[in-house]
């Protein structure tokens, strides 16, 4: 094969990597469509009247008349959904039920303060996890990797919030040294916010952490198996080397993969900690929303998480296709 | 001459079903420098962890426990990592079995090359660069300067092999460890890869260890010969002595697998037909088509030996005659009538007529079944034979399989590679099939064990007058086995006729060059073909 | 029975304790209404008392004996549990072996389906639902069963893919053999291992989660006894120094635990690693 065809084909695959992305990137925005209709559609499937079924049996006729107004529920369906898309999107989510607020100043930030814990906790959480996962494959077998498997294999076991009362019972209640309910207001210093959510991190870190390390572990394993690492060992190389130019680049993609995977516990488990440590974030607002069927916020809430959910695991992907080295150098 | 290698009562001890085996017991070994000693051996003779062993390596699992292994005046057995590091890569390197595999697909070629001259402090990566292309013309890779910098899988495994090669003879090491270089290219890829070896030890002076299975590959290449069976030495003697007088009863069977057996019955034209392949094009997802117009016709009691390298679309013919890829175009005639397309349209009959053999017999057999069931079924899918009935029945087949009656309750599991593809064939025969299509029985057993199946499938030809369809690469088995020989080019069918036409006057230059591209037990053989081409083409160039 | 025994004496020791954890958790609940001390619902003393022998692991917020509720939690959460697993594992296992053997639309349809579940977090999904169906025990098992039964597919699809290309299929195929032999006599038998330690796997999710929602106040309603509700409701004893719901939480954690080293062991087995 002349060099001048692999050129050619060098090209012409680079359409077939930007067609690649971009249909990645169609999907996460159908999918993302098609659960917006979903949301939508589960609200109307609500048996009988939703104003009835909120306002009760008692309401009077009038009440009933103007509320089915505020809900728009006298228009029919797709005209609705468009209408309630488009103000989404614009940033108008509608009213609370419950308090009859405007949604879109509920959950502003509410919002920031969920994306902020779950950002520090990721933080802490990834680095620590791929670390400990290339040592455990690294010293597989040793004391230390079984030590590290047991505790991680227990803290997948453990639900979020026995970690997280464990922590309050060792840090806050016998120590004092954090405090047990995470309070926050705007005025606040970064400092402070930090050693505030020092806990509810803490919590959240442990549970993505031990999921996340299992899996780059058994990940790094999977590449330390192949014949080019032991040609590698064969042809003098340091073991340093070994892990960090030959192992390494190859795992880098099936690692990220395993970092997508575990957004979901991210996201699981940042409701149950806000309620645990009743922090005023997006999760607290959509497990009281759903206690009081205040719909239009449960649907904003949950379209938002979604959206975030979606977006992170696109975000992965591509970085795992542009991290794989038999797609980024196509034949 | 002082021996670079010393090896003196190896022992290596493998970890398996929770305690430890011998796989290579008491095994000495010396290499002079500039010699090239093969080792042969079956599967299990614990060829390629000696071949590891004498670099000071032993694979998860392995644990070498007693003997010394003497490099140079060092002592790998008690060197430190530190030490073999050292050595391995610049004065011992190593060419594994699957290039394609061994190359990182994270590099570039010629950074892998390069990397352990760069490494050891012995040149600037520029100057190793125009070394490794400097060898990567030595060893006639096609665009010596750019195909180093391409990735693993943008290169062909024959070129990739020769590629590895380069990246060995890098340090100008004073051993080569060779592991299987050859085994999973075709034979004429092969040719390239096996005069690229033949340049470095002959020209440079490097000594290597060759592991093969097959004894006219090795017997090319190597000054001295050792045989392996088991983990322990059988025989060691000079390539052409051990060749001419072979002093173990276990060599003679390994030299006599590739010699020719004689001419079986004279072929029979007249027999009425029993398949004909009438114009059938087939393709994968409407892409290019894998089959080509083939016309192909198979008579009763025959064996058509149907002969190409990967991609010929051998195994796809199968395929599509047994209505598992639905042809394009064509039809496929079975005894006079027409079969359908695809195999779900035909009826029980016909698909009784017609059954099939596998390359892997671990993957052709249902592990949860036992021998009786995998044999049982066809008698009582097809002839609602059940019972006692069925269990005499498949008694009778395993007796005429050669395996014996307590096998009936065994899972297959508890069965040899060799004893699994019996029972397949076995399985086969129950329905009492026409047609038998063989596809490459014999390519993922020992050649001694594959033999044995050969024999078999002959034995009950002359019996009950089957006919087979036999897929292969190999060239040796179809002297054995094949009336009729069909040759496939990437889908087209070349030539075919009768087996001894086609084998001793091919018509057609492919058949030539695959005929005379299988090696001989002949250590003459590689360098006398070497000259003829080199004759031939300076001939044409004229 | 014997060979039962034998399989048991070659575990791992961490596997023997999972065995011994499990039996115990199923016999606490097998037995509950005749070791618990209390009703289940019966109010004996006064709130978040101390431990004593009256009481010994105290009592709850209410000043029920704690020990009583734990012990009918046990049998209320894992009869949930199980029965939840069950019911996602046989509607998973069926469409994905469905998917697998018969391919196209029927492959292409529920395929797509299972993505868009999946590709939405488990825990908000549910919380949708159950915001629209209600929080009844009958809507809990429904959309619970249906969200796992998406990762059980998955699994028994890809099992069975990888199956259904081997060759011993496609000579069943070829023999003329009918779609349910293939799929019962041919796959499922090679299939069932690693189905087996999903199973458990399934079942620890399914544990998790049912306490995760009850955690939430939005799983199984009082005064149903139930290991999730009772950390709840106890939660405010914490800051006191009372450690009352940690005792309900280490139950979950245990248990989870002890399925956990099981499947360990299974999927070892399965892989045929041995270590």
């Amino acid at each position: 094969m002349p060099t001048g065809l692999l050129n050619g084909g060098g090209s012409l695959n680079m359409k077939d990597m930007t067609a690649t992305i971009l249909k990645r990137i169609g999907h996460s925005v159908i999918t993302l469509f098609v659960i917006s209709i979903l949301i939508f559609i589960g609200v109307e499937a609500l048996p009988g009247d939703l104003a009835e079924s909120i306002l009760g049996q008692n309401a009077l006729p009038e009440t009933v008349e103007a509320f089915r107004k505020e809900l728009k529920l006298d228009l029919p369906p797709h005209v609705r959904y468009i209408s309630w898309l488009g103000d989404f999107v614009q940033g108008d989510m509608g009213r609370s039920l419950s308090n009859h607020r405007p949604i879109t100043d509920l959950i502003g930030w509410r919002l920031s303060n969920t994306l902020f814990l779950a950002a520090v906790a990721a933080m802490v959480a990834v680095p620590l996890a791929i670390i400990l996962g290339i040592l455990t494959a690294l010293y597989r077998n040793t004391l230390f990797d079984r030590i590290v498997s047991m505790v991680s294999l227990s803290a997948i076991s453990f639900p979020e919030f026995f970690i997280a009362y464990i922590l309050i019972a060792l840090l806050s209640v016998k120590l004092s040294l954090f405090p047990s309910i995470a309070t926050m207001d705007g005025q606040m210093s970064l400092m402070d916010k930090l050693y505030t959510i020092v806990l509810p991190c803490l919590t959240l870190t442990m549970v993505v952490l031990a999921h996340m390390m299992r899996q780059t572990r058994a990940a790094i394993i999977n590449v330390l198996a192949t014949p080019y690492i032991e040609m590698a060992l064969l042809k003098g190389v340091s073991r340093l080397r070994v892990v960090v130019v030959h192992a390494f680049p190859n795992a880098l993609s099936p690692v990220i993969n395993v970092v997508a995977l575990n957004m979901a516990y991210l996201v699981a488990g940042v409701v149950i900690v806000e309620v645990v440590f009743v922090y005023p974030g997006l999760g607290q607002l959509l497990v009281d929303s759903v206690a009081k069927r205040d719909l239009p916020v449960v649907q904003a809430s949950g379209l938002i998480f979604a959206s975030v959910y979606i977006g992170l695991n696109l975000i992965a992907d591509l970085l795992s296709i542009a991290s794989n080295p038999r797609l980024r150098n196509p034949r | 001459m002082k021996n670079i290698l010393n090896i003196k009562g190896l022992t290596i001890e493998g970890f398996n079903d929770n305690q430890w085996s011998t796989i290579v017991d008491g095994v000495d070994l010396t290499l002079a420098r500039g010699e090239v000693l093969g080792l042969i051996g079956e599967s299990g003779a614990g060829k390629s962890t000696i071949g590891l062993a004498s670099m000071g390596y032993s694979r998860r699992g392995c644990r070498i426990s007693s003997g010394s292994i003497l490099f140079d005046g060092t002592e790998l057995c008690q060197a430190s990592d530190r030490v073999k590091q050292k050595i391995r890569g610049t004065r011992i390197a190593y060419v594994a079995q699957s290039a394609a595999a061994s190359f990182n697909p994270a590099h570039r070629l010629i950074r892998q090359c390069t990397e352990t001259r760069v490494r050891h402090g012995q040149l600037t990566a520029a100057q190793a660069e125009k070394e490794a292309i400097e060898n990567y013309r030595r060893l006639l890779l096609p665009d010596p300067e750019g195909i180093g910098f391409r990735y693993p899988h943008q290169v062909s495994g024959g070129q990739l092999q020769r590629a590895m090669v380069a990246m060995a003879m890098a340090c100008k090491p004073d051993i080569i460890v060779f592991d299987e270089p050859t085994t999973a290219l075709d034979v004429t890829t092969q040719i390239e890869v096996l005069n690229a070896i033949k340049q470095i030890t002959r020209h440079l002076g490097t000594a290597a260890l060759y592991i093969t299975h097959d004894l006219a590959v090795v017997s090319q290449l190597a000054d001295r010969i050792m045989v392996l069976k088991n983990g322990r030495k059988v025989e060691e003697n000079q390539t052409r002595k051990l060749l001419d007088t072979p002093g173990k009863s276990y060599t003679q069977k390994l030299l006599s697998v590739r010699s020719q057996r004689p001419i079986k019955k004279p072929v029979q034209l007249k027999q009425n037909v029993i398949l004909e392949v009438n114009q059938v094009s087939a393709a994968y997802k409407k892409k290019e088509l894998v089959l080509d117009t083939i016309d192909l016709t198979i008579r009763r009691g025959q064996t058509v030996a149907l002969v190409g390298e990967s991609g010929s679309g051998k195994s796809t013919l199968a395929r599509a005659i047994t209505g598992l890829l639905p042809p394009l175009s064509g039809e496929v005639i079975f005894q006079g009538n027409p079969l359908g397309a695809s195999y779900r349209s035909r009826d029980r009959e016909s698909l009784r007529k017609m059954q099939m053999i596998y390359q892997m017999p671990e993957t052709a057999l249902n592990p949860k079944q036992t021998i009786e069931t995998a044999i049982g079924r066809p008698l009582s899918f097809y002839f609602g034979i059940s019972g006692r009935e069925k269990r005499k029945q498949v008694l009778e087949f395993l007796d005429r399989i050669e395996l014996p009656a307590s096998y009936i309750n065994r899972y297959p599991g508890e069965l040899s590679g060799g004893e699994k593809q019996r029972v397949c064939v076995a399985r086969a025969l129950a329905a009492k099939p026409e047609l038998v299509i063989c596809d490459e029985v014999t390519s993922a057993l020992d050649n001694l064990v594959g033999e044995e199946i050969l024999k078999l499938l002959q034995n009950l030809q002359n019996d009950l007058g089957v006919s087979y369809l036999f897929i292969t690469h190999d060239l040796a088995t179809v002297r054995a086995i094949a009336d009729e020989v069909v040759v496939m080019l990437k889908g087209k069918i070349v030539e075919k006729g009768p087996r001894n036409k086609i084998l001793n006057s091919p018509g057609h230059d492919y058949t030539k060059r695959l005929l005379n591209s299988v090696p001989k037990m002949n250590p003459d053989w590689l360098d006398d073909l070497l000259e003829k081409r080199k004759n031939t083409r300076s001939k044409k160039a004229a | 029975m014997s060979s039962l025994i034998k399989f048991i004496q070659k575990a791992p020791w961490s596997a023997r304790i999972g065995i011994i954890i499990l039996v115990m958790n199923i016999a606490v609940a097998a037995f509950a209404p005749v070791i618990s001390p209390y009703g289940e619902t019966e109010i004996t003393g006064d709130v978040w008392e101390e431990m004593s022998l009256t009481h010994p692991l105290g009592t709850d917020h209410l000043g029920r004996d704690l020990l009583t509720r734990m012990i009918y939690g046990a049998r209320n959460t894992i009869a949930l549990a199980l029965t939840i697993t069950f019911l996602s594992f046989t509607l998973g296992t069926l469409g994905g072996f469905l998917a697998a053997t018969l391919g196209g639309w029927c492959d292409t349809l529920l395929s797509r389906m299972v993505d868009l579940v999946l590709s939405f977090p488990t825990l908000i999904f549910a919380l949708m639902v159950l915001s629209v169906a209600g929080t009844s025990i009958l809507s809990l098992i429904c959309v619970i069963a249906v969200l796992d039964a998406t990762r059980v597919f998955r699994l028994a699809r890809a099992v069975a893919m990888d199956i259904a290309v081997m060759d011993f299929v496609e000579a069943g195929r070829l023999r003329g053999e009918k779609t349910g032999w293939i799929i019962l006599r041919e796959i499922l038998p090679n299939a069932l291992p690693p189905l087996v330690a999903e199973f458990g796997l399934r079942f620890c999710f399914v544990f998790l989660f049912i306490a995760c929602l009850s955690f939430l106040g939005l799983g199984i309603q009082p005064p149903t006894a139930d290991w999730g509700s009772m950390v709840k409701e106890n939660a405010g004893a914490i800051t006191f120094g009372i450690f009352t719901p940690l005792w309900p939480a280490a139950a979950i954690a245990l248990i989870t635990v002890g399925v956990n080293l099981i499947v360990d062991w299974f999927l070892n087995l399965a892989s045929g690693l041995k270590e």
